[in-house]
């Protein structure tokens, strides 16, 4: 079954000195449920953008995007997204537990089924021992394995993933990969994940989507046929290191021709 | 640069605007509620609907009143306008709050530079920096003229007294700001003390202290105008806004008017201030101006 | 999955209580020996012939006792102006800061509001708010000190329903929540703090407001008028006890909301500890 399924999907910004820039150019992707979708790219490449536009927080300037065999605005209000974002963006105020709770308080759940939701979670996430501490008094992969919970607590079908280990070090993130992937068998969510490492998205996806500034439009789509369930054996074998290698040189290929096209353009203007 | 000068030009129509909005919210105020409108120039009339207190012409004189008492004389038979009078009372006011202001934000600077090199003193004095603003200072001001004797040296050291404590909380704030690794940076250059505080600290805080002088210019025309009462200076702005309320009942243009330009001042020093500010940071990238 | 390791970060949960009274006390040791050690030079550098302009602390605390009445009066008085003003001028300035955060133009001419009330002497106002409100009313001082409160609260309380992180207004928007949800849950929590800070500025200016609008005349038995009268009379001990609960007035009003702001926002305490 597809999931998402974009089509022909543009977005322009308006730029303050005037004119505008194109942030996505002829999008054409189509994920299916259960999948585990990596968006890679430099900076500038549009790849939160495609994120947003799938989400329905930004609207595409053209094309359609279609969520579960809906339009993505119907998805948002159908409640069809969990979202994490690059920053934890925990309530300061809310216990790690009221975090978790939040989205089912205001999506309406009964509160002895918030309750049971929010113990489920927290350990799904291995936190149960800290459900009423405040977020400050937890580490950076802590925040973010709440902000997952959250994300999850709703059993939404899709988790959109923004970059959300990009601020922690190398060995919480490996950990936090693992541990990414083993939620992402237990609850069987279609997730989108942008990121711009490549080994994680070698790592945890089973297609690798890479992406090219100026404007933002895909360039390759990479299959990841790793076995599952992935460990840290995955890590040490031969055909990762060549689907690495594959999805690096798919984005060095285009990085360069894309640099060289900004030369050119500097030098006429 | 463009872009700096543009941001005094919003403040100056900011702060216009407001003034409009002011005006017209009075005039609508009186339109609603004053006495009954007689502009016989223009041949209008009009009754208002309601009556209140506070809107009528003695409390709440219409605003062109105001501007044609400027140009009367101050008092009968002199030759000086209301309008000649305030300015002189204006600048005269200004010129002490100035002296306050240069030496509270000395004074201020001084101790925020003490207290960020020494844990110990500030643990000891900042509190009372603090509780020093919780004193009323029209109550502390005769005590202060009694001290220090009748004049403008009375009036200078309450409007520095008022002035040193936002310079001094900013200033710490500023002083502290440098990320710790551009001091380790200099202290890997073997630099000094004061020499880190010249070339780090300092211009870090240079930001914080222009948002702190904005307040302290306003704080130091508080503090000027407060004091020339008690301190028996009769030549300011302070000194006016007591004499033309005592003639309130006969003249309650001249009051109002005392009380504008007292606005005024204020307005002005703060956008003198900005116009430092945005000299002095000229080329600096980032935000100028920090809450 | 370690996360002992991983709290490694985060404060050591079982400091013990002796411990954290040591480093209380040690925090507040020289404040403390330094206020002691000015009362007893202030005492020994003030006595001595007479009435000064600078009594000595024991002249002060005498005059506490002799004209207990007066000062009590008085003290009351001011307070209520003061509570009154301070009550007043929240009031406003959070139904204005709530009724305007909702329109961008709004709060593009508030933000010149409030640099134009950052830059006005709004203390000249005072003789013309005792016109209005009568100069025996304590109403009048009342409005001169909610007029100083207002300005602050508006904008601080604005700054707080506005000044949401983005993502987090994204968060909500994902789960596809009313206005009112996002006002009750971000906007209102994330402004809590933002309000605190403005009240505690708020208790100080609303005595000096209170006390300046007693400056340009009212009834006598008021705190500014008995500093004013009792110095012209030479009693400048009791000036001074008389200046010390104006002061004290405005510290308390501030340790009892700092104390509310323990017990509304918890949370927010141990975050500033901390980030300090």
């Amino acid at each position: 079954m597809t999931a998402v399924r974009l089509a022909d999907v543009q977005k322009t910004f308006p730029i303050p000195s005037g004119g505008e820039t194109v942030a996505l150019e002829a999008i054409e992707l189509e994920i299916g449920t259960r999948e585990f979708v990596s968006l890679i790219g430099p900076s500038g490449c549009g790849k939160s953008t495609l994120l947003r536009v799938v989400g329905d927080l930004i609207q595409p300037t053209a094309g359609s995007v279609e969520v579960n065999g809906k339009p993505a605005h119907q998805a948002r209000l159908d409640r069809d997204y969990g979202m994490v974002f690059q920053a934890p963006v925990l309530f300061d105020w809310r216990t790690v537990e009221g975090n978790v709770r939040l989205p089912l308080e205001v999506m309406g759940f009964a509160p002895s089924e918030r309750d049971r939701r929010v113990r489920e979670m927290l350990d799904l996430v291995e936190l149960g021992g800290f459900r009423s501490h405040y977020p400050h008094q937890l580490s950076g992969g802590m925040q973010q394995r709440v902000a997952i919970a959250r994300a999850l607590a709703f059993q939404p079908p899709i988790l959109l993933m923004d970059e959300p280990f990009g601020a922690l070090d190398e060995m919480t993130r490996e950990r936090l990969n693992t541990e990414l992937l083993r939620i992402w068998a237990q609850t069987g969510t279609t997730i989108i994940f942008v990121t711009h490492s490549i080994p994680e998205a070698v790592f945890l996806s089973t297609r690798v989507v890479s992406m090219s500034p100026r404007p933002g439009r895909i360039t390759s789509v990479i299959e990841i046929d790793l076995p599952q369930p992935r460990t840290d054996q995955t890590r040490e074998s031969e055909r990762y290191f060549e689907l690495v290698t594959e999805v690096r040189e798919s984005l060095r290929g285009r990085v360069s021709s894309s640099a060289a096209r900004a030369r050119a353009e500097g030098r006429i203007g | 640069m463009k872009a700096r000068g543009g941001r005094i030009l919003r403040t100056a129509l900011g702060i216009g605007l407001f003034l409009v909005l002011v005006a017209l919210a009075w005039e609508a105020f009186k339109f609603l509620g004053g006495d009954p409108w007689r502009l016989e120039g223009i041949g209008f009339f009009h009754d208002p609907p309601f009556r209140v207190l506070q809107a009528n012409d003695r409390q709440l004189p219409h605003l062109w009143e105001i501007a044609s008492a400027l140009a009367q004389p101050v008092q009968r038979n002199q030759d000086q306008t209301l309008g000649q009078f305030l300015i002189g009372a204006a600048l005269f006011t200004w010129r002490e709050a100035l002296i306050g202001f240069v030496l509270g934000a000395l004074i201020g600077l001084a101790l925020a530079s003490i207290f960020i090199h020494s844990r110990l003193l500030e643990r000891a004095f900042v509190p009372y920096v603090i509780a020093s603003q919780t004193i009323p200072i029209v109550a502390l001001a005769p005590i202060i003229v009694v001290g220090f004797g009748r004049g403008l040296v009375a009036v200078v050291i309450i409007a520095t007294y008022l002035t040193f404590f936002p310079v001094t909380i900013a200033a710490m704030r500023g002083l502290s700001s440098p990320d710790p690794r551009a001091v380790e940076l200099m202290r890997s250059y073997a630099a000094s003390r004061w020499e880190i505080y010249r070339k780090v600290r300092l211009p870090a805080a240079v930001p914080y202290l222009f948002t702190a002088l904005k307040l302290a210019a306003t704080a130091s025309i508080v503090g000027a105008i407060i004091g020339e009462g008690p301190g028996g200076v009769p030549e300011g702005l302070g000194r006016a806004i007591i004499n033309f309320n005592q003639q309130y009942v006969s003249g309650p243009e001249k009051l109002w008017a005392t009380i504008f330009i007292a606005g005024l001042v204020g307005i002005c020093f703060f956008l003198v201030i900005q116009l430092a500010e945005v000299v002095t940071l000229r080329g600096r990238g980032g935000s100028a101006s920090r809450a | 999955m370690s996360d002992a390791a991983e709290m490694a970060r985060s404060p050591a949960p079982a400091r013990s209580a002796a411990s954290l009274l040591a480093a209380r006390v040690l925090q507040y040791l020289p404040a403390a020996l330094v206020f002691v050690a000015g009362i007893v030079l202030w005492e020994f550098a003030a006595a001595g012939t007479g009435r000064r302009v600078i009594p000595p602390p024991s002249a002060i605390a005498a005059a506490f006792v002799e004209e207990g009445q007066l000062l009590r009066r008085a003290t009351t008085a001011t307070f209520i102006e003061a509570l009154g003003g301070l009550a007043i001028g929240t009031v406003l300035g959070v139904l204005v800061a709530f009724s305007t955060s909702r329109w961008a133009t709004a709060r593009g001419i508030l933000v010149p509001v409030a640099i134009a009330s950052s830059a006005v002497p709004l203390i000249a106002i005072a003789p013309i708010l005792n016109n209005w409100f009568g100069i025996l009313n304590p109403l009048s001082k009342m409005m001169m000190a909610a007029l100083l409160v207002f300005f602050p609260i508006m904008i601080n309380v604005t700054r707080g329903l506005v000044e949401v992180p983005p993502a987090a207004l994204e968060l909500m928007r994902s789960y596809a929540t009313s206005e009112w949800e996002v006002l009750r849950k971000v906007r209102v929590p994330n402004m809590l703090p933002f309000f605190f800070t403005a009240l505690k500025v708020g208790t100080t200016l609303t005595f000096i407001g209170a006390i300046v609008g007693e400056y340009f005349g009212g009834t006598s038995e008021v705190l500014g008028r008995v500093v004013i009268t009792s110095m012209s009379s030479g009693s400048f001990d009791l000036a001074w006890a008389g200046i010390l609960l104006g002061s004290a007035g405005a510290i308390v009003s501030y340790l009892v909301v700092a104390l509310v702001e323990r017990l509304v926002i918890p949370w927010y305490a141990s975050l500033q500890r901390e980030a300090g």
